[in-house]
C-alpha cells in the first residue's frame, strides 16, 4: 500500500494517515546502540558502501530525543539493561526498535549470568534480525521491513478518541 | 646469567617452587612474603612492568586430582602421601622486564578462610583495575587498595561469579536502579 492522492493544480487530496505514514516511513532516523560486533556491521550498513541513507535513514542521531528507530546492535548485559530502558524511555513518539543479531534477539551464545536473554523482555521490538552478526544487507532488509510496517500503521486510528475529542471541542 | 638463576638470586629465600614449563618461568611464593618478593623483583630484578593480575579457583581441579589419586591408590595398594589439601584460590602476577623482555609469573596461594592479600598498587598503579577485577570475580580482598569496588558487575551484585561453585547461568540476579522505568 503506497501513497495515493488525487492531485490538481495547486492542490492535493489524500488521507491524513497516509500522509503521516509517508513522512514517517521516509525518514526513519536511526539511533545506533552498538555494544558488540553487530555494531561494526551496523557502521558498515550506515557507511557509503551500503548507504542506509538511501532508505531515509539519513541522519544518525546520537541523542535519543531526535531519532525514530532504536537499533540495538550487540550483546546487552544485565548491567546495561537499565541504560537501554532509559534510552528507550527518552525517545519521543513515534519510536521503533530493531534487534540486530542473535545476542540482542535472544542472548545468543552467551547463556550466562551476565547477559540479558533478549531485549524483547524489557522493550518492545518491531523487527528481529537473526545472524551472528547479520550482514549489512540483513540490516537493510530489516529496515525495509520496518518501513513496510510503518506504512501499514494507522497512526490516527490509534488516537481516534483523542481526535474525536479535539473535533468536538472545535465545534 | 639465565633468568632462572637471576630469579633465584633475587628472591631465592622466599621461593616455594620454581618451575619452568615450556619456557614460561613460574615462581610460587608464600602468601605472607608476596609484597616483599614483588618489591624486590621490581627494584632488584628489573621487572618494571606489570602485565596483569589474575585470580584462579582450583576447587574442582583438586577434587578431580583427589579422585584420580584414589583410583591409583586402589590399583597400586601403596600408601600415598597424605598432606593437607592445597589452598583453593591462587593469584598470579604476570611481570615483564621492558629492558630485557623477560617474563615471570608469580603465584600466591590464597586459602578460602583468609581471602586477603596486600595490594601492590603502591608498586604499580597498573594493578588498580586487575585487583578490582579479581575482587569482583573471586572475592579476594586487597588490603590497602585505594578504591576496592566491583569492576565488571554492578555494585549491588552479591556473588563472585568466576568461582567454580557459582552456576554459569547465574542465580537470577537482575540490576535495578532507582530511576528505573517500569
Amino acid at each position: 500500500m503506497g501513497f495515493q492522492a488525487i492531485q490538481g493544480e495547486g492542490w492535493l487530496l489524500a488521507k491524513a494517515e497516509q500522509l503521516i505514514n509517508w513522512g514517517r516511513s521516509r525518514s526513519p532516523w536511526p539511533f545506533p546502540y552498538g555494544t558488540a560486533c553487530c555494531g561494526i556491521e551496523l557502521m558498515c550498513a550506515l557507511a557509503s558502501g551500503y548507504d542506509m541513507a538511501r532508505f531515509g535513514a539519513e541522519r544518525v542521531a546520537f541523542t535519543p530525543r531526535q531519532c525514530d528507530v532504536l537499533i540495538v546492535a550487540g550483546t546487552i548485559t544485565k548491567k546495561m539493561v537499565p541504560v537501554l530502558k532509559r534510552i528507550y524511555a527518552q525517545m519521543a513518539e513515534p519510536k521503533w526498535v530493531l534487534a540486530v543479531g542473535a545476542c540482542a534477539c535472544s542472548g545468543g551464545v552467551f547463556r550466562t549470568y551476565s547477559t540479558h536473554q533478549g531485549i524483547g523482555s524489557v522493550i518492545p521490538v518491531d523487527v528481529y534480525i537473526p545472524g551472528c552478526p547479520p550482514r549489512p544487507e540483513g540490516i537493510l532488509y530489516a529496515l525495509l521491513k520496518l518501513i513496510d510496517k510503518i506504512e501499514a500503521d494507522h497512526p490516527l486510528y490509534k488516537q481516534r478518541s483523542k481526535v474525536i475529542e479535539a473535533l468536538e471541542a472545535a465545534k | 646469567m639465565s633468568l632462572k638463576e637471576k630469579v633465584q638470586a633475587v628472591i631465592g629465600g622466599d621461593l616455594v617452587e620454581l618451575t619452568d614449563f615450556r619456557g614460561d618461568l613460574c615462581a610460587e611464593v608464600p602468601k605472607g612474603r608476596c609484597l616483599q618478593v614483588l618489591t624486590r623483583l621490581k627494584e632488584e630484578g628489573g621487572f618494571d612492568f606489570l602485565s596483569d593480575v589474575i585470580g584462579m579457583d582450583n576447587l574442582h581441579l583438586y577434587e578431580k586430582k583427589k579422585q584420580k589419586k584414589g583410583k591409583k591408590a586402589e590399583e597400586e595398594t601403596k600408601p600415598e602421601k597424605q598432606g593437607p589439601p592445597p589452598p583453593r584460590f591462587e593469584v598470579i602476577y604476570l611481570l615483564l622486564s621492558l629492558e630485557t623482555g623477560e617474563r615471570l609469573q608469580i603465584r600466591v596461594r590464597v586459602p578460602e578462610d583468609d581471602l586477603e592479600l596486600p595490594t601492590i598498587t603502591g608498586l604499580w598503579r597498573a594493578a588498580d583495575w586487575p585487583e578490582r577485577e579479581v575482587f569482583d570475580m573471586f572475592g579476594i580482598r586487597f588490603k590497602g587498595h585505594p578504591n576496592l569496588r566491583r569492576l565488571l558487575m554492578w555494585d549491588e551484585f552479591q556473588d563472585h561469579p568466576l568461582r567454580k561453585d557459582y552456576p554459569l547461568e547465574g542465580k537470577g540476579e537482575e540490576r535495578h536502579l532507582n530511576y528505573d522505568i517500569g
